[in-house]
């Protein structure tokens, strides 16, 4: 196992609010790692950390074998270096058809003229039925994502990110509005991601997260408070008293 | 070819088949060519309206499928005017001093004829030699090019330094705004070199087509018309149909997404307005040899605010919407404001249609937003879904 992302010593604040603080994390490839901690811990500003969507005050973040910086790279350099993120409310092109959200996701060159002159050719239209079949909406393609379930928008965004062939995958509450039986298909679907790729799981239901079974970082007021097993972090009292309120 | 763009986008071949029959009619019954049912100044309301349609097709592409509300895209209207209208004055007024000189006993060298020409078309505004952005206006081929040049350079210029930035919603929108209206301001001063408010003018008369007629010319405007906006809707259908569709539409309905899937968002943006700026030169440069005229009263704000309201009352991102909005508004608009229609006398007050229009005008906005959001052309909508379910 390489190291494929590493974050170190990164603090962000808002208006003299620390978001995060000095916070440092690393994710091998492959690896699952899920990151829990209550609301306002940070979560979601450390994705946006790491797609480039916010810029750190300090600290750095290293990408790949070569240990590339991803701070002078813009979301769109970052996604197509291949870290993919689904966000917490799903987001998919809901006025488009479900084909066309996974067309526009598949990894191809990414240019404007790359794009007028493309044609779904039968390797594209493998991938696509491939993925569909996988997320469970085979026979939903044709129908345009606005009119999906929550659950079944969920799915798309991770079949997009699938699509993208991303090396790590940021997902962030994946399980939000499914049902049991949906759950826990999504697990079993980002364990088996997880063999091949880096998959960081952002969730705050913790049945959701045992059934992940993957080393898990805890977050509090922008920094890691502990990592490992749930097990053992359930274990640590400062991990009990976040949650539990002292 | 079950891939051509006549099959995927079904809009296509109808409005094509539209557009060949309009053009047909009115070659029946134009003064040159048919019974003369139509005067040849409405002919050319017709073939101008036609232009009108073209821009509307190109703002739609920008705000209907990219999201972008330009306010300011009749200056690229109005620039495509002004670098066919520099070609047209030169050339036009040169043809006439040198017919004055021909008389004369010597006859006069290049230089002279130059001077003449520049004296008879700038000494209006004081001035006697051609200003530098005059340089090409001998060329047809160059002030062709150019006609798609400028809008396009500016637009990319502009479009680059507002998209990078991250301008976005109505910000863009006042920037753009204060674009025309600063390219207006600066053409209204005398010494800028297009003739200030004076504008250019005499554009009717096509050099080298002095025999023709306009009750001919006419006609064969509306047809450079209707093709220039048939192939820029067969065009814009084809962009908009394919992937490059799917990535425009999706940056109009979350851009976030479209980023992080790796898609270089400001690159999409300013292809399709520059795109879009060029189509409208393009659309300007047909124009206004037919209106005759060209001011920087054209590109004042409140025409590309218009612009905005015929695609809205067409129906944004489904091109048709744009043409009929284009078309309907802008025809009532004529009909309206140039008199044809009559004052209507209530003894105590008379309806003045020039006077009442604007208002009529936004009555029908507020209208068709309240009744048919989806504009005219969202009409079709519950046609088209009863036939098939």
């Amino acid at each position: 196992m390489s190291t494929l992302l590493e974050v170190n010593g990164v603090s962000v604040s808002f208006d003299g609010f620390k978001a995060i603080n000095n916070l440092s994390f690393t994710i091998g490839l492959p690896e699952m790692r899920a990151v829990i901690g209550p609301n306002g811990a940070g979560k979601t500003t450390f994705m946006d950390i790491v797609t480039g969507k916010t810029r750190p005050d300090v600290g750095t973040v290293r990408w790949g074998e070569m240990g590339h910086s991803l701070l002078s790279m813009s979301e769109a350099q970052i996604a197509r270096a291949g870290i993919g993120r689904k966000f917490q409310r799903p987001t998919v092109f809901e006025d488009q058809s479900v084909r066309d959200n996974l067309r526009v996701a598949l990894k191809k060159p990414r240019g404007p003229f790359s794009a007028m002159f493309d044609r779904v050719t039968v390797a594209d239209h493998g991938r696509i039925e491939e993925i569909a079949v996988e997320i469970g909406l085979s026979d939903h393609l044709g129908r345009k994502a606005g009119i999906l379930s929550h659950g079944q928008k969920q799915w798309l965004e991770i079949g997009m990110l699938l699509a993208q062939d991303p090396k790590l995958l940021l997902v962030d509450e994946p399980a939000a509005g499914m049902t049991t039986e949906e759950r826990n298909h999504t697990a079993d679907l980002l364990k088996r991601l997880a063999q091949s790729h880096a998959v960081v799981v952002v969730e705050h239901d913790m049945e959701f997260v045992r059934r992940l079974d993957c080393r898990v970082t805890v977050l509090h007021e922008g920094s890691v408070i502990a990592e490992g097993s749930l097990e053992h972090v359930m274990g640590i009292e400062r991990v009990i008293e976040v949650y539990l309120g002292r | 070819m079950g891939n051509s763009i006549f099959v995927r986008n079904r809009s296509v071949p109808v409005f094509i088949a539209v557009l060949a029959l309009v053009a047909l009619g009115v070659t029946f019954l134009s003064p040159a060519y048919g019974t003369g049912a139509l005067s040849v100044s409405f002919t050319k309301v017709l073939g101008m309206t036609l232009c009108l349609c073209l821009a509307a097709l190109a703002m739609d592409l920008v705000w209907g499928y990219c999201g972008i509300l330009s306010l300011g895209h009749f200056a690229f209207f109005g620039l495509g005017g002004y670098m066919i209208g520099m070609w047209l004055m030169t050339a036009r007024t040169e043809a006439v001093i040198r017919a004055n000189l021909a008389e004369s006993p010597i006859p006069p060298t290049e230089a002279e004829v130059s001077q003449a020409t520049a004296l008879q078309i700038f000494s209006v505004v004081g001035a006697e030699d051609w200003p530098w952005m005059w340089a090409v206006s001998d060329s047809l081929f160059l002030s062709l090019l150019l006609v798609v040049l400028v809008p396009g350079v500016l637009a990319l210029v502009f479009g680059w330094l507002a998209f990078r930035s991250r301008v976005t919603g109505v910000y863009l929108s006042i920037l753009t705004q204060a674009m025309t209206l600063a390219l207006s301001l600066y053409l209204f001063q005398n010494d800028t070199g297009l003739r200030g408010n004076n504008g250019l003018s005499g554009l009717q008369n096509i050099p080298g087509a002095e025999a023709i007629g306009q009750d001919r010319l006419s006609v064969w405007f509306f047809w450079a018309s209707a093709l220039a906006l048939g192939l820029g809707y067969v065009g814009a259908a084809w962009l908009v149909s394919g992937k490059f569709g799917n990535i425009v539409r999706g940056i109009r309905d979350d851009e976030l997404r479209v980023r992080f899937l790796g898609y270089p968002v400001e690159v999409y943006k300013l292809v399709v307005f520059t795109l879009s700026a060029m189509i409208c030169g393009v659309a300007g440069a047909l124009y206004y040899p037919q209106a005759g005229i060209i001011n920087p009263d054209e590109i004042a704000p409140i025409a590309s605010i218009y612009l905005a309201v015929w695609v809205a009352i067409g129906g944004r991102g489904r091109l048709y919407g744009a043409v009929i909005g284009a078309a309907v508004v802008s025809l009532l608009s004529t009909f309206f404001t140039s008199g044809r229609a009559p004052d209507v006398d209530l003894g105590f007050y008379e309806i003045s249609w020039i006077d009442w229009w604007p208002v009529l005008l936004g009555l029908g906005f507020v209208l068709v937003t309240l009744f048919a959001p989806r504009g005219l052309a969202g009409l079709f909508d519950y046609v088209v879904r009863r036939q098939d379910p």
